[in-house]
């Protein structure tokens, strides 16, 4: 089912900025949706009011064709995963995960038979008899996943779930997840702040900043072709590199070094290069001086100081060194408008 | 054990025994036979313990009837004050409101309010209700002493379950009051039954408006202040246990949610 | 409107019985003519004020400074702590007139304290006499110590727990002694504490009435103790209510006084 939000428009009465600025969207029918975008850019706010926890000022929330703008949060058939799990401290593992079905006066049988199952899939078969208090926090947030996928609603909204987890934890779990939704194949709204996630979560990412939404794609289209300044600045570790430069006659002129390469009608006029850490070579004639070499493992991240100031390098592990020759390959290269840190197509 | 070590010991002994051996001393009186209360000195070990103190106190005119009014009324106050506290206390933990910070430095302002001020004039419009001497007067008032704690303690309270739960509850098919039934309530439990407690323990205290309000239903502490000038020592000895044992009883429940309850409410 | 629904009922409760009677308290002990007369001319409005004040003044310091010496003899972790916390508090449920009872126990002409002496080989005293005001007034004050120390004690102890140890280890380890780091890092931080504490024990000091009554009757006066006789022995409400709002301005005053004093 799909979920389509029209024009939502929200300003809490505290601020008077706007905390969603006239958002429109579709998440298409068994589609995996990130939004990803820093703190405060209106994300947990969009996906509250889908999920009916807010009222929106004016715009509308339709779920498979039906207008639920005005439905409370009970009636909209969806799920939900919650930032801090809000798995009920006072009932036994079994009865958070049935906590749905028993909402939906599901018989005896059907009940348990569900229960188990969401159980097995989160592999927490063994403490379906334990309280929240005796589990550890990657347990807890297990728990939380299985209740809402006992339930089989049409919808399922995350926000922020694998925050609470440390480092390691998330990893492991991200894929996890990834795995659980593709064979559930539910239609997601998955809320978060960090880039990576978003990334290798999303069958599209939506980038939000202030209130309205800069790009809208596949990951692999936001990631090499970002629509702003904000969007390749934001999505990638290292950030997207980015330096202004004059195009003249094919080639960009950055202090006394040029290459080939530039927009065209572009002609005189300054510009906003953008490029990727992994993009850029080593070995080549463009004088660099390495002021930092940060070896990954698998690669090494280089800062170096060049004519257009600072750059993130990503080179092959085993890099040593002191001076390079840069080189910047035009089909990897991205323009944006000074003016407007917007893209130039 | 160094030496500051046994300075605090002992000092904590101290303390203690300042506070026990008052209560010692009531509870040995007041199980002390007629006979050995007229000796001089009197004994200070539990020699001769005996109920007839005790049973002579609760056979005299008024005391049974008391004490029946005192639980009737504590039992009242209870109920009628969690009944319009709880949901001004849930209100105040989960809602932003107009005027929200007048009215809760309302409720903190009510306690510089001598009970005096409210009883003599309540006293004359009790009269006109017809409420003058009957177990509800006092109910009303006590639980308008009453409902300024328990507003604020269970609006503590509430605020320790996060509304998330009240979320995802709702989010899974949960009404508002399911919600708050299923969810909130469980965890707010124990918290709810110490304020509920406390309540009690302030009515079955309350003496001067009790004794304002009423003439011949009288609490057991308005009878006991009522008959203190007429009665003999003993009696008045059976009275202060009476009184003194329904706090030792109060304390030794809530002892482990004191600090939270004044830690939250008082600041 | 959820949430005006839930308020209503207790701003509704709350007017019918604080608000409506102090008006119209206020407006009947104004309105019969010669009342404050009738007031300040009784000896023993005078008599109740003075006690009243005597032990106030007398009975507040000395119960603040034990009711610090004890929260930080609790923070120390003693032995048996619980149960010296449970006997520490348990006067927090004891009423005033209960109090008053329990130390006539011992106060008493053939009570326990003369009991003590009389096996000790010193002659009895009549410490609740009239002719002995000192003796009375020390054992009103006894008693009041031990009922109401409790409230003192346990919101300091909240408020300890609010002062960080790592601050008093800190200014440990720079050398500071046990008395420095009480008079610089622990009551400082103490202070909002303290000014909840004095403000309400103050107002409730005020209302104490039923200690005096059980250890005395009526020869050692308190001021709302004589609310209570004017109108129940004498039946006159509009004197008993006037000076119910003395009590009520004394304890205006003193907790905007404290407020004022204590402001940082």
């Amino acid at each position: 089912m799909n979920v389509t939000v029209k024009n939502l428009v929200k300003t809490y009465p505290s601020g008077n900025r706007r905390a969603t600025d006239d958002i429109s969207l579709t998440v298409e029918d068994g589609e995996f949706l990130v939004l990803v975008g820093p703190s405060g850019c209106g994300k947990t706010t969009l996906l509250r009011m889908v999920a009916g926890l807010e009222t929106p000022d004016s715009g509308t929330v339709t779920i498979g064709g039906r207008d639920v703008t005005a439905l409370p949060a009970r009636e909209r058939g969806l799920s939900m995963v919650f930032q801090s799990y809000a798995i009920f401290p006072h009932l036994k593992v079994r009865q958070n995960i049935g906590f749905g079905l028993t909402m939906r006066k599901v018989p005896r049988a059907e009940w348990d038979s569900r229960v188990r199952r969401a159980a097995e899939l989160l592999d927490l078969g063994d403490y379906l008899d334990r309280y929240p208090a005796q589990l550890s926090g990657g347990q807890r947030q297990r728990v939380a996943v299985a209740r809402a996928i006992a339930v089989d609603a049409d919808v399922l909204l995350m926000d922020e779930p694998l925050s609470n987890l440390d480092a390691l934890l998330r990893m492991q779990f991200r894929a996890e997840l990834k795995k659980i939704v593709a064979r559930l194949g539910t239609t997601t709204l998955y809320v978060t702040h960090d880039q990576a996630e978003a990334m290798s979560l999303g069958d599209r990412v939506a980038v939000l900043r202030d209130g309205r939404i800069d790009q809208l794609g596949t990951p692999m289209a936001v990631y090499s072709r970002p629509a702003s300044q904000f969007v390749g600045g934001f999505l990638g570790a290292p950030p997207m590199n980015f330096f202004p430069a004059t195009v003249s006659s094919g080639r960009l002129q950055v202090g006394d070094v040029s290459f080939p390469g530039g927009p065209s009608g572009w002609e005189d006029r300054k510009v906003l290069v953008g490029i990727r850490a992994e993009a850029i070579g080593v070995s080549a004639d463009i004088p660099g001086t390495v002021e930092v070499a940060e070896p990954t493992g698998a690669t090494t991240l280089l800062t170096v100081r060049w004519a257009g100031g600072e750059l993130k390098v990503q080179t092959a592990a085993g890099f040593e060194g002191s001076e390079v020759g840069l080189s910047f390959p035009p089909a990897a290269l991205r323009f944006f408008d000074p003016d407007t840190s917007l893209a130039l197509h | 054990m160094t030496g500051r070590r046994w300075v605090i010991q002992l000092l904590c002994v101290l303390v203690s025994l300042f506070m026990a051996v008052p209560i010692y001393l009531i509870t040995l009186a007041a199980l002390s036979s007629r006979e050995s209360l007229d000796r001089f000195p009197l004994p200070l070990l539990p020699t001769s313990l005996s109920g007839e103190t005790m049973t002579t106190f609760l056979r005299s005119t008024g005391v049974v009837g008391g004490l029946i009014n005192s639980i009737t009324i504590g039992l009242s106050t209870v109920v009628l004050s969690l009944a319009i506290g709880l949901p001004a206390g849930y209100a105040l933990a989960r809602y932003a409101f107009r005027g929200k910070d007048a009215y809760q430095i309302g409720l903190l302002l009510t306690r510089a309010l001598p009970i005096v001020v409210l009883s003599v004039p309540l006293g004359r419009t009790f009269l006109d209700l017809g409420l003058y001497d009957t177990t509800y007067g006092v109910t009303l008032l006590h639980t308008a002493l009453a409902l300024p704690t328990t507003i604020l303690i269970t609006s503590a309270i509430f605020l320790g379950v996060p509304p998330e739960q009240e979320e995802a509850a709702m989010i899974f098919g949960a009404s508002p009051l399911v919600a708050f039934v299923r969810v909130v309530l469980p965890q707010a439990l124990p918290g709810i039954a110490a304020s509920a407690l406390f309540t009690f323990v302030l009515s079955w205290n309350e003496v001067l408006g009790a004794s304002i309000l009423t003439l011949g239903r009288r609490t057991l502490p308005a009878q006991l202040l009522a008959t203190l000038a007429d009665s003999p020592l003993a009696f008045r000895f059976a009275g202060g246990l009476a009184l003194v044992l329904p706090a030792l009883i109060f304390i030794a429940i809530v002892r482990r949610y004191l600090l939270n309850m004044w830690g939250t409410t008082l600041r | 409107m959820r949430k005006l629904w839930l308020i209503l009922p207790s701003i509704v409760f709350m007017t019918a019985l604080f608000a409506w009677p102090l008006v119209s308290g206020v407006l009947q002990a104004f309105s019969g003519s010669g009342t404050f007369r009738r007031m300040v001319d009784d000896p023993y409005f005078w008599e109740a004020a003075r006690n009243t004040a005597l032990l106030i003044v007398a009975l507040i310091p000395l119960q603040f400074a034990l009711a610090v010496t004890m929260a930080l003899l609790m923070r120390e972790k003693p032995r048996f702590a619980g149960l010296h916390f449970y006997l520490w508090v348990v006067p927090l449920a004891i009423s005033d007139l209960a109090a008053g009872l329990v130390w006539l126990s011992i106060f008493t002409d053939r009570g326990y304290l003369n009991s003590i002496l009389e096996k000790a080989g010193v002659e009895s005293y009549a410490w609740l006499s009239v002719e002995n005001p000192s003796t009375m007034f020390l054992a009103v004050l006894i008693a009041e110590l031990w009922r109401a120390t409790a409230l003192v004690f346990v919101i300091v102890v909240a408020g300890l727990q609010n002062v960080p140890r790592e601050y008093d280890e800190a200014a440990a380890v720079f050398g500071a002694t046990y008395w420095q780091r009480l008079r610089h890092v622990i009551l400082p931080q103490l202070k909002p504490s303290l000014q909840v504490a004095l403000i309400l024990r103050t107002i409730l000091a005020l209302e104490a009435f039923a200690v005096a009554q059980a250890l005395t009757g009526r020869s050692f006066p308190l001021l709302v103790g004589e609310t209570y006789q004017w109108y129940y022995t004498l039946q006159n409400p509009n004197v008993a209510t006037a000076i119910a709002l003395v009590v009520l301005t004394l304890s205006i005053v003193a907790s905007i006084g404290y407020l004022r004093l204590m402001r940082p």
